[in-house]
C-alpha cells in the first residue's frame, strides 16, 4: 500500500533523474504532448469565430462575422447572412433526447437556404453544446447573445434548461424558440413555448379518459418540476369532475426498482395510471407491471413523457397496448409528414425516428422565417409584434402563433403504441387547441395558478 | 503582475468573457484548496464537487431568502410544503450564511477525513470513498425537491444587499471580490506549504508512517488540512453563485468532482501557480473547444487528458521547470553533470519558478 | 416485515448483488492485481451492451429461426469484444502509468470520455433496446408476494457461472496460478521468472472481458446508451472497498453486502436516503475493518 500510495510522486522522480544525469535536453514526450494540447486550444480560441455550416463541416465565415463583433450593439445582420443560436445538450445525459432536436431544426435552416433564406440573406446556424449542465446552458446562451449577435435561439430541452436561461434572453432581449411540452405557468416575452402546454396535452387526456369512464386514477411520476406540477394540474381537474385519485407516487429520477410500487398499484385497483415517469424508469416500471401479469387491457397507462425515440430505447414489447398523449406522431397522416419523415430519415440515416419535440422544433424555424418576412427585419421587437397569427403547415397539422402568450395553437393527438415501435391514433381534437398556459379559462383550475406559479 | 493583469482584465474584455474569467477564477481558489491535499498531502479526493455545492447551497439559500422576501421558495409552494424547513432558518441572516458556507463544507470533510484516516484508508481507497460521498450527496439533492430544488436546484435570485445582482456593475464588483479572495488564498496556502507545517505535509505525502514513527500523528494534520481544502471549495462555491446565478445538484457530480482534479494535474502538483493555470487554461480550452466543435469536443478534452497524464506526469509547471533546467543546463554546460544533480529536488525548483511567476 | 416482505427483499437483495459482482468481478482482478481504478470499466459495460444489441440484429437479419438463442451467443461476444478493448487499453495508457495509481485513475477517465462519444458516433445519440428471448420473458409466482421473474433470475445464472468460471481459472489453471502469484507478490514472482507483464496484459483483458459480460447482463434491465456503465459503477467500487481485494470470497462479500445494505435500507426509507444510509455504514464498517471484509493478510508495513 505505502509503495503505491508513493509510487506517482517517487515516478516523478525517478523518471526526472533519468535524463538530468545525462545530456541535457528536452523531454521530447512532454514537449511532444505540451504542443498537442496548446495546439488543441489553439484550434479551439481560433475557430470560436467559425461557425458550423449546415453541411455539417466547420467553415470559417469570413467577411459576413466581421460586421459583429464585440463593440457592436445591434443583432441586425449586415452581410448576405444571419446567426442563428442552436442551444441543445449534445453531450451529457440529456444528449439522448436534444441531439435528435438539433438534427429536426438543422434540417429546417437548409431546407430554408436551399430556397434562399430569409429576406434573401441564408440562415447560419451557430450550434452551442449545453453538456447537460445548467450553468453551461447559461454561459452559452450568454455567449450566443452577446458575442454572436444571433437573431434568434433555438434550444433547450428541461424545464431547468429553459428557467436557467431565461433571464439572460430578458436581460439582452434575445428570443428563445422553445420546442418541448411543458408544465404550463409561464409566458416570457422572450420566449416563444412551440410545445404543448397543459392545456394541449394533459388536460385534454384526462378529459377523454373520463369520457370513456375511466373514474380511478393513480398518478405516477418522476420527482420533479414536470410531475410534480402535472399531477397538482390534474388533481384540480379531478376534483373538477368530483373525483379524487386513488394513489400518487414519484420515484427519484433513475430509479429502478419497481416492486412494490406496482404491489402497491394493484392494491389500489385503478383504471389508469397517468405516468409521468422519466426515461429509464420507464423500462423496469413497464416491465415489473408486465411481470406481475398486468397487461395494457387490465391496467391501461397514459403516458405524457414516452414518445418513438423512447418507446425504441425500453423496448416497443414491454409499452405495446399502452397510450400515450402527443401533438405529433411519427404516422401522424398528413402530406406534409410523409415528406418530412422520408427526408429526415434521408439526411439521419443512423438515427431514422421522428417525434413530437423534433417537430415542434422543426416548425419552430420556419414561424420564425414567417415573423421575420412579416416584420421584414430580425429585430426582436418587431418579429414579436409580427408574430400573432402567423400560420404554418406544420407535419402535425397546422400550427398557428398566438401571440398574446406567444405559445402555439396545436392538435391534440391520444395514440397507441404499437408492437412496431409506432402509435396509432385513436383520438384527435380535430382542430388546433387555443394554448392557455395558465388555465384561465377552466374553472377547476381557479387558484392553481398562484399556488403553482414559478 | 499577473494581479495588475487580472485588475485590468474589466477594461479589456466585454461582460460576458469577464464573467468567464471570474468564474474560472473561483475555481481557482477550489484548485488551489484541492492542491493542497492532493499535490502536497498525497490524498486524492473525487468528491470535491460536494464541498463546492455545500458552499454555493449555503449562498444560494440566503440568496433565495432575499429573492422572495421571507416567503417560502417556489419549489415548497408545489411539494405542498408549508413551513421553512428548520435548516433554512439560519440562511434568512447574511452573517450566519457566508460563514456557514465554509463551515458546513469544512464540517463535513473533517467527518469523513476523521473516520477515513483513523482507520488508515488511503490511496486510491480513499479516493472511491470521496467519489460514492459525491454520488450518495447528488442522489439526495435531487431527490429533495420540496426542500432544496431537487433538479432544478435554486436559482431565481433577484438582489444581494439591496443591489441588483445580475446588474453589470454587482457583477463586476463579484469578479474583483473573486480576484481578492483568490490572492488571499494563495497567500495563505503559500503561508501553509512553506512553513513547518508544509513540510510536514510533504512528509505524510511521502513516508506517512516515519512521519508516525517520528512522533506526530498524521491523522489530525489530515484531518485538518482536508477540512481546510474542503472550506476553500466552499468559499468557491459561495463565489461561483454570486456570478452564475444559480447552482443544481449536476455541480456536485462525480464527472465535475473529477475534472477539478485535472485542472490541478495539468498545471502541476505541489506547485501553487500550477493549479491556477491549469484551472484557467482547461476551462477556457473546454470552453474555446465546446464553441467551435459542438459535436466533438469531449473527445478531444478526452484525447488532450490523456495526452498531459501520460506525457507531462508534473503538468505545465513541470514542464516549465525542465525547461528552465535545461536552459541552465546549456548555459553552463561544461560543469552541466554536477549542477543538474543538486537541482534533482523538485521542489526547491519550483519555488524559484514560482517567485519568478508572481 | 413480515415472511412475504422478507423473501421479496431478500430476492431484490440478491438480483441486486449479483448485478453488482458481475461488474465488480472484472473489477477485483484488474484492482487486486494492479491497483489501477480504471475508470473506463463503466464504457467496457458499455461496449458489453451494445455487443448484445449487435448480436440481436445480426441473428434478426440472418439467422430469424434462432433468434431466441442470441442472448446466449452474445455472451461470448461481448467478452471478446471488451476484452479486446481492456487489452488495448492496457498496451496503450496503463502499462505506461505503472505504479502511477491515481495517474491511472485520471488517465482512464480521459478514456471513458473517448469512448462515449465514439460510442454516440457509431451507434448514434438516441437509446436502443434489445427484446428479451421468449424464454426469458415469463415469471414464477413463489407465494403471495413474491414474484421471480426469468430474466433476473438469468443475471444471477450469468453471475454464478462467471464466478465459478473465474475461481476455476484463478485457481487450477497455470495461467490463473501465475496471475495469483503476482499478485501476492510481484517482485517474487518476476524473479522466478514469470513475466509480469504478459500476465497483467492478459489479467486486464480478462477483467475487462467480465465487465463486458456484465454489460451483456445489464441489457435485460436498462436500456442502452453511451451512459449504461456510469450507473452502477461507483457502487461495485464500493463493492470491492467493502469486499477486499485480492479474492474472489471478498468480491462476493462486498457485493453481497452492498446488494443487502441497500435494498433493506430503501424498503425501511426511501430510495435516496437508503443510499445515504448505505453510505454511512459502509464507512462505520471500515473502521472496524479497514481491510474489508475479507482481508488477505500481510506481514508488510500497512
Amino acid at each position: 500500500m505505502q509503495q503505491n500510495q508513493n509510487a506517482d510522486v517517487a515516478s516523478c522522480r525517478t523518471w526526472s533523474r533519468s535524463y538530468l544525469g545525462t545530456t541535457p535536453k528536452m523531454p521530447l514526450r512532454a514537449v511532444a504532448a505540451a504542443s498537442l494540447f496548446a495546439s488543441l486550444l489553439v484550434v479551439g480560441g481560433c475557430g470560436s469565430n467559425s461557425t458550423q455550416s449546415p453541411s455539417g463541416t466547420t467553415a470559417s465565415t469570413g467577411v459576413s462575422t466581421a460586421s459583429t463583433s464585440e463593440t457592436s450593439t445591434s443583432n441586425q445582420p449586415t452581410g448576405d447572412t444571419v446567426k442563428v443560436g442552436i442551444l441543445h445538450s449534445l453531450t451529457g445525459t440529456m444528449a439522448i433526447s436534444e441531439v435528435s432536436v438539433k438534427d429536426a431544426e438543422m434540417m429546417a435552416i437548409n431546407e430554408i437556404n436551399a430556397k434562399g433564406g430569409v429576406l434573401g440573406k441564408k440562415i447560419e446556424p451557430v450550434v452551442e453544446d449545453g453538456a447537460s449542465d445548467w450553468p453551461t446552458f447559461k454561459t452559452k446562451a450568454e455567449k450566443l447573445l452577446t458575442q454572436d449577435k444571433v437573431a434568434a435561439v433555438f434550444g433547450c430541452w428541461t424545464s431547468v434548461s429553459r428557467k436557467t436561461v431565461l433571464p439572460v434572453f430578458e436581460k439582452h432581449n434575445g428570443l428563445l424558440w422553445y420546442p418541448v411540452q411543458y408544465e404550463g405557468m409561464e409566458t416570457s416575452p422572450n420566449i416563444f413555448y412551440t410545445g404543448a402546454t397543459t392545456n394541449q396535452q394533459i388536460t385534454p387526456a384526462v378529459e377523454w379518459l373520463l369520457k370513456n369512464g375511466k373514474k380511478k386514477f393513480f398518478l405516477l411520476g418522476s420527482d420533479y418540476v414536470f410531475p410534480r406540477t402535472a399531477n397538482a394540474e390534474i388533481k384540480a381537474q379531478l376534483k373538477g369532475a368530483g373525483l379524487t385519485p386513488v394513489g400518487e407516487e414519484y420515484t427519484p429520477l433513475g430509479h429502478r426498482e419497481y416492486s412494490t410500487l406496482v404491489d402497491k398499484i394493484k392494491a389500489a385497483k385503478p383504471d389508469i395510471i397517468f405516468n409521468s415517469l422519466n426515461g429509464d424508469s420507464n423500462v423496469e416500471f413497464f416491465k415489473q407491471l408486465k411481470a406481475v401479469g398486468l397487461t395494457a387491457k387490465d391496467m391501461p397507462t397514459m403516458s405524457v413523457s414516452i414518445a418513438e425515440p423512447e418507446i425504441q430505447a425500453i423496448g416497443a414489447d414491454k409499452l405495446a397496448g399502452h397510450w400515450a398523449v402527443w401533438n405529433y406522431f411519427q404516422t401522424t397522416n398528413t402530406p406534409e409528414n410523409k415528406k418530412w419523415v422520408a427526408d429526415f430519415k434521408k439526411a439521419n440515416p443512423k438515427t431514422p425516428v421522428t417525434d413530437d419535440p423534433m417537430e415542434a422544433g422543426y416548425f419552430g424555424v420556419y414561424l420564425w422565417k414567417a415573423a421575420v418576412e412579416k416584420a421584414k427585419s430580425f429585430d426582436v421587437a418587431k418579429v414579436k409584434a409580427a408574430s400573432d397569427g402567423i400560420t404554418f403547415n406544420a407535419p402535425g397539422g397546422p400550427v398557428k402563433i398566438d401571440g398574446k402568450t406567444q405559445h402555439v395553437w396545436k392538435t391534440v393527438r391520444i395514440g397507441v403504441v404499437q408492437p412496431d415501435g409506432q402509435f396509432k391514433e385513436v383520438w384527435n381534437s380535430g382542430k388546433p387547441i387555443k394554448p392557455d398556459p395558465y388555465l384561465d379559462a377552466y374553472p377547476w383550475a381557479k387558484g392553481l395558478k398562484d399556488k403553482l406559479q414559478t | 503582475m499577473v494581479i495588475t493583469a487580472l485588475l485590468l482584465a474589466p477594461l479589456l474584455l466585454s461582460d460576458f468573457r469577464l464573467g468567464l474569467l471570474g468564474r474560472f477564477l473561483a475555481y481557482a481558489i477550489l484548485a488551489l484548496g484541492l492542491d493542497l491535499i492532493w499535490g502536497y498531502t498525497g490524498i486524492l479526493s473525487l468528491g470535491h464537487g460536494v464541498y463546492f455545492g455545500l458552499g454555493a447551497y449555503c449562498a444560494a439559500m440566503y440568496l433565495k431568502l432575499e429573492a422572495t422576501g421571507g416567503k417560502l421558495p417556489e419549489f415548497m409552494g408545489y411539494s405542498g410544503i408549508e413551513q421553512l424547513p428548520f435548516f433554512w432558518q439560519p440562511f434568512r441572516f447574511a452573517w450566519l450564511a457566508f460563514p456557514l458556507a465554509m463551515i458546513v463544507p469544512a464540517a463535513l470533510a473533517a467527518m469523513l477525513g476523521y473516520f477515513a484516516f483513523r482507520s488508515r484508508i488511503k490511496g486510491v481507497f480513499f479516493s472511491i470513498l470521496s467519489q460514492a460521498l459525491a454520488l450518495v450527496m447528488v442522489t439526495l439533492f435531487l431527490s429533495q425537491i420540496g426542500l432544496i430544488g431537487g433538479t432544478n436546484g435554486i436559482t431565481n435570485f433577484k438582489t444581494i444587499f439591496g443591489h441588483d445582482i445580475n446588474d453589470s456593475a454587482t457583477q463586476r464588483a463579484f469578479y474583483f471580490l473573486t480576484v481578492a479572495t483568490l490572492a488571499l488564498t494563495y497567500v495563505l496556502c503559500r503561508w501553509l506549504v512553506h512553513g513547518r507545517f508544509g513540510k510536514l505535509l510533504l512528509a505524510i505525502r511521502d513516508a506517512e508512517n516515519r512521519v508516525r514513527f517520528t512522533g506526530y500523528d498524521p491523522v489530525g494534520f489530515k484531518v485538518f488540512v482536508y477540512a481546510i481544502s474542503a472550506a476553500l471549495a466552499g468559499l468557491a462555491g459561495v463565489l461561483f453563485v454570486l456570478q452564475v446565478g444559480l447552482i443544481t445538484p449536476t455541480e456536485m457530480d462525480v464527472p465535475h468532482s473529477i475534472r477539478m482534479v485535472l485542472w490541478v494535474a495539468l498545471g502541476g502538483r505541489a506547485t501553487l501557480i500550477g493549479p491556477i493555470l491549469g484551472t484557467l487554461l482547461v476551462n477556457f480550452g473546454e470552453n474555446a473547444l465546446s464553441e467551435s466543435y459542438p459535436a466533438m469536443w469531449s473527445l478531444m478534452m478526452g484525447v488532450a487528458f490523456l495526452a498531459c497524464i501520460l506525457f507531462m506526469p508534473r503538468g505545465l509547471m513541470g514542464l516549465v521547470n525542465d525547461a528552465n533546467r535545461w536552459i541552465k543546463n546549456r548555459r553552463e554546460r561544461s560543469s552541466s553533470t554536477r549542477i543538474a544533480e543538486k537541482s534533482v529536488t523538485s521542489h526547491a525548483t519550483t519555488e524559484t519558478i514560482e517567485n519568478s511567476v508572481v | 416485515m413480515n415472511s412475504g416482505a422478507l423473501a421479496s427483499n431478500l430476492f431484490n437483495a440478491l438480483s441486486l448483488g449479483s448485478i453488482l459482482l458481475l461488474i465488480a468481478l472484472g473489477l477485483a482482478i484488474t484492482f487486486g492485481l494492479m491497483r489501477v481504478i480504471n475508470m473506463a470499466h463503466g464504457e467496457f459495460i458499455m461496449a458489453g451492451a451494445y455487443a448484445t444489441y449487435v448480436t440481436q440484429n445480426f441473428f434478426q437479419s440472418k439467422f430469424p429461426n434462432f433468434i431466441g438463442w442470441y442472448l446466449i451467443a452474445s455472451i461470448p461476444f461481448a467478452f471478446c469484444v471488451a476484452a479486446l478493448l481492456g487489452w488495448l487499453l492496457e498496451a496503450t495508457v496503463i502499462r505506461r502509468l505503472y505504479g502511477r495509481p491515481l495517474d491511472t485513475l485520471l488517465a482512464t477517465w480521459g478514456v471513458s470520455l473517448i469512448l462515449q462519444q465514439l460510442a454516440r458516433t457509431i451507434f448514434g445519440s438516441l437509446g436502443v433496446n434489445v427484446q428479451s428471448p421468449a424464454w426469458l420473458g415469463g415469471n414464477w409466482k413463489l407465494g403471495e408476494s413474491l414474484v421471480v421473474p426469468h430474466e433476473r433470475v438469468f443475471i444471477m445464472a450469468v453471475a454464478l457461472g462467471c464466478l465459478a468460471g473465474m475461481g476455476i481459472f484463478l485457481y487450477y489453471s497455470q495461467v490463473g496460478r501465475r496471475i495469483q502469484a503476482v499478485m501476492q507478490n510481484r517482485d517474487m514472482a518476476s524473479c522466478l521468472g514469470i513475466s509480469t507483464r504478459k500476465v497483467d496484459a492478459l489479467a486486464f483483458s480478462v477483467g475487462s472481458g467480465l465487465a463486458g459480460i456484465a454489460g451483456c447482463a445489464l441489457t435485460m434491465l436498462s436500456s442502452i446508451d453511451s451512459n449504461v456503465g456510469t450507473k452502477y459503477i461507483i457502487d461495485s467500487f464500493m463493492v470491492v472497498v467493502l469486499g477486499g481485494v485480492g479474492s474472489l470470497a471478498g468480491a462476493v462479500a462486498g457485493a453481497l453486502g452492498m446488494g443487502v445494505l441497500n435494498t433493506v435500507w430503501e424498503y425501511e426509507t426511501t430510495a435516496s436516503l437508503g443510499r445515504v444510509l448505505t453510505f454511512v455504514c459502509v464507512i462505520l464498517f471500515l473502521q472496524w475493518k479497514p481491510q474489508g471484509l475479507v482481508a488477505t493478510r500481510s506481514r508488510a508495513l500497512d
